[in-house]
């Protein structure tokens, strides 16, 4: 055999190959670079003899043919044709250990005999290169024909490997189960017995068909298909890190659902997210698209440094784009060039500079305002806020305001009444809950110990020599003993006097009016006297306000009629009543027997004020007036905008006008800029195509946007086929959906990715068309059930030859317990819910989270609704293998584990569903176990219960009722009042129990 | 999933089915990887991720109690005496010693402060401990002691994450998970990595810190919870009996193996092991909690309260934990975080974590030593960073966080006892000796363990990734 073929030769042999190769499936005659060589050479030489030129070591690269045999600079490693000429071939079948590759100190395993085979007819037959299967065009492929019939081409191209190596496919699955499965995969929720019987029961050839486009114009079709896409956009509810502070992207998470249900075309889909904001005329639902990426964290801890966490998150948004649309690691490329894969470092950032330009920088930056149902077009209404007053209106109300407020305190201050306020004799004095106590001052005030509860209710006994008493005064004093020494108890000296009451012989005795010194906006006076224990009389201050907290502050408290005392004692109460530990810490009591007037050391100030022209007032003067007035006059405050929880504040993307400068960060450090390397300007990877034209002006997300959907990127298309293929067999056709690079694995079925992407964009990028082409193949179609021959001849069942049970994910197992018990609310949309969680979730948390328990119907929302806090998610999904949303997630794992059986078989979440489906098969069947335990397996599994199922459920059902009869009490536990008031507790508890044990089934939560 | 781990779980089944046909033999499952050849550094069995494990090396520690110290301890308080800072007190750094250096709360105004606490030393290894740890002086020999502590990152989340996971942001495996990954768990019916917390609040990061990351969820820490049931969901519902749960149980598998029949997926069967796991949880985990079998002695020498949660009260589990197999115990005891501020200060403030952590500390490492556990068990005291040697002025004068250098322990496992390693400077700005990184220290633990730390990797989106990322050098200094 001659060493080189003659050129001609070999030409004529490669076409010879390629003819085989398209003519029969199997064309293994001939090498094929990408799938048997690359992965041999990526894993063992490309990390010192590939791209990455740091690293290169001996000035070799063996990624690109032109390097590896001698044809540029470097040295030679192959001699086409020749493998014993070929420095490669010596070396990697040399045992010197000075020359074997790969070395020792590489710790990779060396070439089996199998792979050296390999390689040594690669390198006699020429040793051809392919460029990365990946980044090649798109193939125009078609669908094979083949011996089985087939109408839908999915099933050719799966059919025709099936049939090259001698398999069958799976008989389709029974209806039943299929619609539950489709029901399931395009809605996440259970198909309700009627609609199985019907199903099943109908003979038209469009029977599924037409399931099939119910279930896509279904709403819940963007719920189930919106929280796939959710984890790619590492959605959640708060800002991560330590503080992990709520906030409001629920409008995004809307936005995603709306635009799945009406089908919104990839490419649009791809550009509002990544651009929105930056379409020319733009429409406040494109810009809400564009928070995305303002799902990247937010760390609010002290002394964060705001440029290092601003440089996080916008790599965060190169890497989530990288994974999400070309299925590619580019973050390898932040610390260096890409090891495997052709992405160099200055792409990397070249990529980074469509993204450093953004006005957020680790805090909340541009926002807009969203309302509630305002995404799917119809915002939620609240009623009219209050207008504030017109100008003219306010200038008469406070003119003659400061007439009569003059007039009033002028003729105070000429007639004063002289109050005299007389100390009081204490009695004994107790707390509510008898562990605290006082400590008596020398100046008759008393000092609380702090022992007793948080919300103390202080009853304190005193008499006074004088007759009759028209006042009682609260001294409030401060004390060094005391937080931050002010009067009260509270860690910043404060206190909240919810409720003060004079009782003489147990008469509660009416106060007439109150007021004080100083008040806290919000926590005026009055509020102590008002018999409500949820307001109250605090002092902190306003800002801007040059009163004190912690000083001596007093209340009077003016009696309706003076009391007669004639000797006898009477009990001052004071309860706090609101927040823990807000306590008045140190205080005195005075009485009078003269009615007080209501005058403030305020007052002087005041009247003075007003005495002056208003051009003569001071600013604290001014200031001052305007107090007086709004307090006096509530048409005269400024309308405050109380937060309303259902209009979002949503954070979307908008760019600074002046551009960031964007450097090489060297290793990945956002302090070391290789300014060396020059200034970069955006963008895109160079190995992938299309190459973007050349810019006139600087390239924005925009530019980026529409090369990642240009009809000719070919792995946007591949990419997003692929997941979505995914999500129906459990596996993707490439397997590592993730890596689409030299390291990921190739496709089991090029030609069926390949077809598929095209047809996705020549559909116009329809996602539900595409969904619609796969639900109705008939290898979707198929049963799930593992078989003997396909056990051994396809283990892994890579091509398809059945359908696979899958797990369902975390929120689909309570939806799917919610849809079961008929408990489920269908809401659309709108600000995130809080169902039951167990108590001490937050325990590890740094900052303890607010979860309000939702008790109305909320509490039976889909669970993608459920409020998640990165730092501390709902327990449920972190059991069932939800992400944790700190970056992008583009597959969730399915795990099995004992903490998953704890949950569905002790949550009180499930218990009340199984509560639910209880009294719903109590109410739907009114006698007869049979009938009851039938129609829960049809509610639960979609299908009629097999025979041993039937024994099973009724054997235990029966053995239930016994135990339960003999033990009433217990059964009781287990039953709420409706159930109670619908059976006898045994019998009710019992089937609470049968609906847990289904729900506890495998069966339950697999789609098979 | 990995493609590998698809493989073996697939692998497992064929070899499942083809030899135990279609029976229940959940036993049969845990030899079968042994025997496979593989180029993996970790064979897991997915259906059975926790199966006990064996490093690829020879492992010094089998086990790992880490105590978290969070919010980071001031070395210069309690490990570090420097007469020379005493003396420069109130004088401002010199520049030499800023110069590129980022704080997260100095000015750049602030001086110097000297510790005011008595130091000695003791044992033979002349350990100088301040007077705040009078119980440590009775395990100074058996402790090796790391002065030269190094980490890159000084804010609490991102060094906590960093001392955690050897990265600074959230979404990588913490130790505990890669220790769990690499070697299962010995025990059966208690999680293989578990979690306990005391002090006044949780650590900064939250589920984070003992994350599993990518990898599966079953190597994510479990958080014991402090009062009521240790784990989530671990009690049934009120009025079922253990009978009746046992009936519960029996109904579900029944079900579960009529599925089986009818399918023939294998899941299924991982599915009936995790129920009856479960089932058995919820009777040993309580047995855990119940301290009343320790005797009285044993418990005051940890200093536990009876009914009170505490960091001794963990301590105490922590021992409990790993007599009973689990492979990773690690506990979080805030507050450290000495600024000066209110509850922060570097006076009572300070003496009372110290006093919070002190005697059960030791009585723990003497407990696993009279137990015989001290040998295979790795203690590992510290936390995320140490405390500047300038004074913080705020409410009072505190210390702000500080990277450069900073004190953490180890002890049993394999490391030399009673060994100093590093010495700082004398003002203790930077280590002059002895200096290990966070990434040294983690693959120091994982060689302890029986791990080469760059071969203990798991490939996702195309990389592999281990716990030392692409740094790390194992500090044979401190091995015995």
């Amino acid at each position: 055999m001659s060493v080189v073929a003659p050129p001609l030769v070999r030409w004529m042999a490669s076409v010879f190959a390629l003819g085989i190769l398209a003519t029969t499936a199997l064309g293994a005659d001939r090498i094929r670079f990408n799938e048997q060589i690359r992965p041999l050479l990526s894993d063992r030489c490309f990390a010192c003899h590939g791209p990455d030129g740091k690293r290169r070591e001996a000035d070799l690269r063996l990624d690109l043919r032109d390097h590896a045999v001698g044809d540029a600079d470097g040295p030679l490693a192959i001699v086409p044709g020749s493998p014993d000429k070929s420095p490669l071939w010596e070396r990697i079948t040399s045992t010197d250990p000075d020359l074997q590759m790969p070395p020792a100190s590489a710790k990779k395993p060396k070439f089996t005999p199998a792979e050296l085979a390999l390689i040594r007819r690669w390198i006699e037959e020429g040793a051809e290169y392919e460029g990365h299967w990946a980044f090649l065009p798109l193939k125009s492929t078609v669908p094979p024909s083949v011996a089985l019939p087939t109408r839908n081409p999915i099933d050719a191209f799966v059919r025709a490997k099936l049939v090259a190596i001698g398999l069958a496919p799976s008989p389709p699955a029974d209806r039943a189960t299929l619609l539950r499965r489709v029901t399931l995969d395009l809605t996440g929720l259970l198909p309700s017995p009627e609609e199985v019987l019907a199903f099943v029961q109908d003979p038209h050839e469009d029977a599924y068909e037409r399931v099939v486009d119910r279930l896509l114009a279904s709403p819940q079709y963007g719920e189930r298909w919106g929280r796939h896409w959710l984890d790619q956009a590492r959605y959640a509810d708060s800002s991560g890190y330590a503080i992990d502070a709520p906030r409001d992207m629920w409008p995004y998470r809307d936005w995603v659902i709306d635009a799945l249900n009406r089908d919104l075309p990839f490419d649009q889909f791809t550009i509002e997210q990544l651009a929105g904001d930056l379409l020319p005329n733009a429409t406040k639902s494109q810009v809400m698209a564009t928070a995305f990426h303002r799902n990247t964290l937010i760390n609010q801890e002290g002394g964060s440094d705001r440029e290092q966490f601003r440089v996080e998150a916008t790599m965060d948004r190169v890497n989530t784009t990288g994974a999400v649309w070309l299925g590619l690691t580019v973050g390898c490329a932040q610390c260096h060039t890409h090891k495997f894969d052709p992405i160099t470092q200055r792409e990397y950032y070249e990529l980074l500079a469509f993204f450093n330009s953004a006005q957020d920088a680790n805090d909340r930056g541009p926002a807009i305002e969203v309302r509630r149902g305002e995404v799917f077009g119809n915002p939620e209404v609240f009623p009219a806020e209050p207008t504030p007053l017109p100008k003219e209106e306010l200038a008469r109300l406070r003119a003659a305001w400061e007439q009569t407020t003059r007039e009033r305190l002028a003729a105070v201050a000429t007639t004063p009444v002289m109050t005299v306020w007389s100390p009081v004799k204490y009695g004994t004095l107790q707390t509510e809950s008898k562990s605290g106590g006082f400590q008596r001052q020398d100046d008759n005030s008393l000092l609380y110990d702090r022992r007793g509860s948080g919300n103390e209710r202080f009853l304190i006994e005193l008499s006074t020599e004088l007759p009759t008493v028209a006042a009682v005064r609260l001294r409030l004093l401060t004390h060094d003993d005391l937080p931050k020494g002010g009067p009260g108890t509270a860690g910043n000296g404060n206190f909240v006097l919810t409720d003060f009451t004079i009782r003489v012989s147990d008469q509660k005795q009416m106060i007439a009016r109150a007021f004080a010194d100083h008040e806290q906006p919000g926590f005026p006076i009055p509020s102590a006297i008002d018999g409500d224990a949820t307001t109250g009389w605090a002092i902190n201050v306003g800002p801007g306000s040059t009163a004190r907290m912690n000083a001596n502050h007093e209340a009077t408290f003016v009696l309706a009629k003076p009391l007669l005392l004639n000797g006898r004692s009477m009990t001052v109460e004071l309860a706090h009543g609101l927040n823990k530990n807000y306590l008045i810490g140190r205080f005195a009591l005075d009485v009078t027997s003269t009615v007080p007037d209501e005058r403030k050391p305020d007052d002087q100030a005041l009247l003075a004020a007003l005495q002056k022209p208003d051009a003569q007032r001071t600013k604290e003067e001014l200031a001052a007036l305007q107090a007086a007035f709004e307090k006096a006059e509530p048409r005269a405050r400024p309308v405050k905008k109380e937060p309303n929880p259902h209009i979002a504040q949503l954070m979307v993307m908008r760019d600074q006008p002046e551009p960031r400068e964007t450097y090489i960060f060297t290793r990945g450090d956002f302090t070391r800029p290789d300014k060396d390397a020059g200034k970069l300007s955006a963008g895109v990877l160079s190995a992938v195509a299309p190459a973007l034209p050349d810019a006139t002006s600087p390239r924005t997300r925009l530019d980026l946007a529409r090369w990642l959907v240009h009809p000719d990127n070919p792995l946007t298309p591949r990419v997003t086929v692929n997941r979505i293929w995914m999500r129906y067999f459990g596996r993707g056709l490439v397997e590592t959906e993730e890596d689409f690079g030299t390291q990921g694995t190739p496709p089991s079925h090029h030609e069926l990715l390949d077809w598929l992407s095209r047809e996705f964009q020549r559909q116009g990028w329809s996602q539900k068309r595409l969904h619609r082409l796969i639900v109705l193949s008939e290898t979707y179609q198929q049963s799930s059930r593992e078989r003997p021959e396909l056990t051994e001849r396809d283990p892994r069942n890579l091509l398809l030859a059945r359908q696979q049970r899958l797990r369902l994910e975390a929120e689909i197992t309570r939806d799917a317990a919610l849809s079961a018990s008929g408990l489920l609310n269908v809401v659309l949309g709108g600000p995130s819910v809080f169902p039951p969680q167990p108590d001490g979730v937050y325990a590890f948390t740094q900052v303890n989270k607010s979860w309000p328990t939702e008790t109305g119907p909320q509490r039976f929302r889909r669970t993608l609704y459920t409020f998640y806090y990165r730092s501390a998610p709902y327990p449920l999904f972190t059991t069932f293998d939800a992400p944790d949303f700190q970056a992008t997630c583009t597959r969730r794992l399915r795990s099995n584990t004992p903490l998953q059986a704890l949950t569905m078989a002790n949550d009180v979440v499930f218990l009340e569903l199984a509560q639910g489906l209880a009294l719903r098969l109590a109410i739907e069947c009114p006698d007869g176990l049979d009938r009851r335990i039938a129609r829960a397996v049809m509610l639960c599994f979609g299908r009629p219960a097999t025979k041993v199922e039937t024994q099973v459920l009724n054997d235990y059902v029966t053995a239930q009722v016994a135990d339960f009869t003999k033990d009433p009490s217990a059964a009781e536990k287990l039953l709420t009042p409706a159930l109670r008031a619908k059976l006898p507790a045994a019998e009710a508890a019992s089937l609470v129990l049968l609906a847990r044990t289904l729900f506890n089934a495998d069966n339950f939560i697999t789609r098979e | 999933m990995s493609p590998l781990e698809i493989t073996l779980r697939d692998q497992t089944r064929r070899h499942f089915l083809g030899r135990c046909g279609l029976g229940l033999g959940s036993i049969a499952l845990q030899s079968l990887l042994q025997d496979e050849g593989s180029a993996a550094p970790v064979r897991i069995d997915p259906a059975n991720a926790m199966l006990p494990r064996q490093p690829p090396l020879s492992a010094k520690a089998k086990r790992v109690i880490y105590l978290f110290m969070a919010g980071g301890p001031s070395q210069l308080e309690l490990f570090e005496d420097k007469p020379r800072l005493r003396e420069l007190t109130g004088q401002a750094p010199p520049p030499s010693l800023l110069s590129g250096k980022r704080f997260a709360f100095l000015k750049g105004t602030e001086t110097l402060l000297g510790n005011t606490r008595k130091f000695e030393s003791y044992g033979e290894c002349r350990m100088p401990l301040s007077e705040l740890l009078p119980y440590h002086r009775q395990i100074v020999d058996d402790v090796c002691w790391l002065r030269g502590m190094t980490t890159d990152v000084f804010n609490h989340g991102p060094a906590k994450l960093f001392m955690n996971t050897g990265f600074q942001a959230p979404g990588r495996p913490s130790f505990g998970s890669w220790a769990t990954y690499g070697l299962g768990s010995e025990a059966r019916d208690l999680p293989g990595f578990v979690v306990l917390q005391s002090g006044p609040r949780g650590p900064r990061g939250g589920a984070s810190l003992w994350s599993s990351g990518f990898l599966p969820t079953a190597f994510q820490g479990v958080p014991f919870r402090g009062q009521g049931d240790p784990i989530l969901h671990l009690r049934s519902p009120d009025g079922l009996t253990r009978d009746r749960e046992r009936r519960f149980h029996d109904a579900v598998t029944a079900l579960n193996r009529d599925r089986f029949a009818q399918t023939h997926d294998p899941e299924i069967l991982t599915r009936i092991n995790a129920y009856e796991t479960a089932f058995q949880m919820q009777a040993s985990a309580p047995e855990l909690m119940d301290l009343s079998q320790e005797t009285a002695e044993t418990l005051s020498s940890y200093g536990v309260e009876s009914g009170k949660p505490s960091f001794a009260r963990n301590c105490l589990l922590a021992r409990r934990l790993i007599e009973r197999g689990v492979r990773f115990v690690q506990l979080y005891h805030t507050n450290w975080d000495s600024h000066g501020g209110p509850g922060e200060n570097l006076n009572a403030d300070f003496e009372k974590v110290v006093h919070d952590v002190d005697q059960s500390s030791a009585a723990l490492i003497l407990d696993l030593k009279q137990r015989g556990l001290l040998d295979d068990t790795l203690v590992i005291w510290g936390g995320e960073f140490g405390r500047t040697p300038m004074g913080e002025v705020r409410a009072t004068i505190g210390r702000d966080h500080h990277v450069d250098a900073f004190t953490l322990w180890l002890a049993g496992g394999g490391v030399k006892a009673g060994h100093i390693h590093g010495t700082t400077d004398e003002l203790g700005f930077g280590p002059v000796e002895g200096k290990v990184h966070v990434h040294d220290l983690h693959a120091t633990l994982l060689h302890l363990l029986g791990f080469d730390h760059e071969q203990l990797t798991y490939r996702i989106q195309g990389r592999d990734y281990r716990l030392t990322d692409v740094h790390g050098h194992v500090v044979s200094e401190i091995l015995k």
